[in-house]
């Protein structure tokens, strides 16, 4: 019975964190499908989501939905700007320039908030209490639920978004080819420019939600950041269910294996299995070779 | 006319300003170096802000013996190379008489060798037992051993009859200190480690440890750590129903803490410096004088609580001070003046060095406090 508790309580906890990995790494693939880069800045999207709600809610005073609204939107604005002053001067650039550039583009955001709010850690309230729900013996916190809903809900949305309206499909054409794209009227810096504010803005919305539970500093940024990009990897940088179904495997191994072997591997165990995927199988545990990429 | 009459003025008050220059003592220069950026930056400012604040108050009562005292502070990074080209600089360049600092117990080791060899005083604001255990000649230190701590600690254990614990430390240089000492000295208290955790630095979720441990026979748990990775050890543990009590290293005792953590804070018992409880202490407390004025001090100068770390700064400073005082303001005199410090009322604790020992404190420099309602509670 204890181990049955046991087991059960890291299954959850497993869950839950992978579900923000696969948040997370969503913004990856979401740009990586329509630049062909991957962007490492992705991870400070994620603590700029956190570090506002912050500064709005505890400094400025305002109610929690207008601070996390306001948050996204200025992320989102950070994503935007990120583009046009870093990514799109260069966009005939190589995207391992690209790439190098956005590793740059993290650390100077990384300081500026460290500038802007100090190295203190912050926590935010949690959205709807502190009292831990049992289920089946273990226990998670109502921040968990809120977790898995809006993940639920991003990825029922961008499924909808990328298949059914006509600019999702439209990133869609230029992340298969870019200059066939733009050959039938559609305008692929305008897309690429989408891409960043959509992921900026899923990464910030990932802070904002964890941030009650793991609490944000001006650094939170890195660590979820290669943690999302697992995820992707996982997932075979699909924006779909390859990322989702990566991101919560990545949780559950970390939970089990800090459960089971030893906490001192958990985040060994996250980079064991992004290295066996890039040896082996490249192209994603859940994609097919040169499978549909959006 | 009326040019040369200001001619003449303006001479006179050239000669005026040079000969009060000359006629002024030079200011004692004392050499600091924190780490005020990077990771032991919770360490680093307080220590920088405080020790600047000191040296101003000093300097505005008429400074040591008649000659101001000049600060000269290098901010380290946590870097242990930066933190000894900082120290060559403080002694080649700007001759320094004393030195104080760093924040953390590597770049204080890194430094040793260098001050010793220029014959230069250092006191450490680091905790690591090995600054001063051997005794060297040339450096002194500030911060309470991790020793001391878990001693208080163990003692309170031992009158609430536990017998087994869990323990769950942060991979870094502070947590592996403090496991090191928990396990040395268990076996003393009568007390036995039946389940040992770790977490990294950057861990936000440490449930999975913390199921574990629920899952043994332990009657407390241990965690050493800095924020904020205790706070989500104290969150996930409320989260899980944990109801055994839980103890923390005086490395939270700061407010912060208790905001971090929030709800989960609550019973929390640690072992701190006094100066978070500096209002509830007995009058007759001979740290309370100087813990109240530099709370106040503090707060009105940077608008946040003074904690414990600055308060390793303060003593640097004020050790030195009276060791100025009492003997002259040479590096030698210096030294043999601060070995001879009895009964120091400082933030830390009661100091008392000599030649056997440069750490000066006994583990009466801890007290143990708890969360209540949200705030630290002495515990008699």
């Amino acid at each position: 019975m204890d181990n049955f508790r046991q087991l059960t309580q890291y299954v959850l906890s497993g869950l839950s964190n992978g579900a923000i990995y696969a948040l997370i790494g969503f913004g990856f693939a979401i740009i990586h499908n329509a630049t062909g880069i991957i962007n490492f800045a992705q991870g400070e999207f994620v603590m700029l989501g956190g570090m506002l709600t912050v500064f709005f809610l505890v400094f400025c005073g305002f109610p929690l939905l207008p601070a996390i609204v306001l948050s996204i939107l200025i992320a989102t604005v950070a994503g935007i700007t990120f583009e046009r002053l870093a990514i799109r001067p260069l966009k005939d650039a190589k995207p391992i320039r690209l790439i190098i550039i956005t590793i740059g583009a993290s650390i100077f955001i990384r300081g500026a908030a460290m500038l802007i709010w100090g190295k203190d850690t912050h926590a935010l309230p949690a959205f709807s209490g502190n009292e831990p729900l049992y289920i089946a013996g273990a226990t998670i916190m109502p921040q968990h639920l809120w977790i898995f809903g809006i993940t639920i809900l991003v990825i029922i949305f961008s499924r909808l978004f990328f298949n059914h309206s006509i600019i999702g499909k439209a990133m869609r054409a230029c992340a298969y080819n870019a200059q066939a794209a733009s050959l039938v009227g559609i305008d692929v810096k305008i897309m690429v420019m989408l891409s960043f504010a959509i992921s900026a803005a899923i990464g910030s919305l990932a802070g904002i939600i964890i941030a009650p539970l793991t609490m944000t500093s001006f650094d939170v940024g890195i660590m979820l950041g290669i943690k999302g990009f697992c995820a992707v990897i996982i997932g075979g940088m699909s924006s779909g269910l390859g990322t989702v179904l990566g991101g919560l495997l990545l949780g559950l191994l970390e939970a089990l294996g800090a459960g089971f072997i030893s906490a001192s591997y958990k985040d060994a165990i996250a980079f064991i299995v992004l290295l066996l995927i890039l040896f082996l199988r490249p192209e994603g545990l859940f994609g097919k070779k040169e499978t549909e990429r959006v | 006319m009326l040019r040369t009459i200001f001619i003449i003025i303006f001479l006179s008050l050239i000669f005026v300003l040079f000969a009060g220059a000359s006629f002024a003592a030079p200011p004692i220069k004392i050499g600091a170096i924190f780490s005020v950026s990077g990771p032991a930056s919770f360490l680093g400012e307080p220590e920088r802000n405080t020790a600047q604040m000191m040296v101003d108050e000093i300097n505005k009562t008429g400074g040591v013996k008649g000659r101001k005292l000049e600060l000269i502070v290098y901010d380290t990074q946590g870097d242990a190379t930066k933190a000894v080209q900082a120290v060559n600089r403080l002694i080649k360049n700007d001759k320094v008489v004393a030195i104080i600092g760093d924040s953390t117990t590597g770049n204080s080791m890194a430094v040793i060798p260098v001050v010793e060899k220029a014959q230069v005083p250092i006191i450490s604001c680091a905790a690591g037992i090995k600054i001063t255990e051997p005794v060297k000649k040339w450096v002194f230190k500030t911060a309470q051993n991790d020793a001391l701590a878990v001693m208080r600690i163990f003692e309170h254990m031992k009158e609430q009859k536990i017998k087994k614990i869990a323990i769950i430390t942060v991979s870094d240089g502070f947590g592996s200190s403090g496991r090191e000492q928990l396990k040395l000295k268990a076996g003393e208290f009568g007390i036995e480690i039946i389940s040992d955790e770790t977490y990294g630095p950057k861990d936000t979720d440490m449930t999975a440890q913390l199921t574990k441990i629920r899952g043994t026979a332990a009657q407390a748990i241990v965690c050493w750590g800095t924020n904020p990775g205790p706070a989500v050890v104290a969150r996930n543990a409320k989260q899980l129903g944990i109801k055994i009590p839980l103890y923390m290293s005086h490395g939270v005792s700061s407010k912060r803490f208790i905001e971090l953590a929030g709800e989960g804070a609550e019973d929390i018992i640690l072992p701190s410096g006094r100066v978070i409880v500096a209002d509830q202490l007995p009058d007759k407390d001979p740290q309370k004088k100087a813990l109240l004025s530099y709370v106040n001090n503090y707060r009105k100068h940077f608008k946040v609580e003074g904690d414990h770390f600055g308060g390793h700064a303060w003593d640097a400073i004020m050790l030195i001070r009276d060791a100025i005082e009492r003997g002259d303001a040479t590096p030698m005199a210096i030294r043999d003046q601060l070995e001879r410090t009895k009964n120091f009322a400082g933030i830390g604790g009661m100091f008392n060095y000599s030649g056997q020992d440069h750490a000066g404190l006994t583990k009466d420099a801890f007290v143990l406090v708890q969360v209540k309602k949200g705030d630290w509670k002495l515990i008699k």
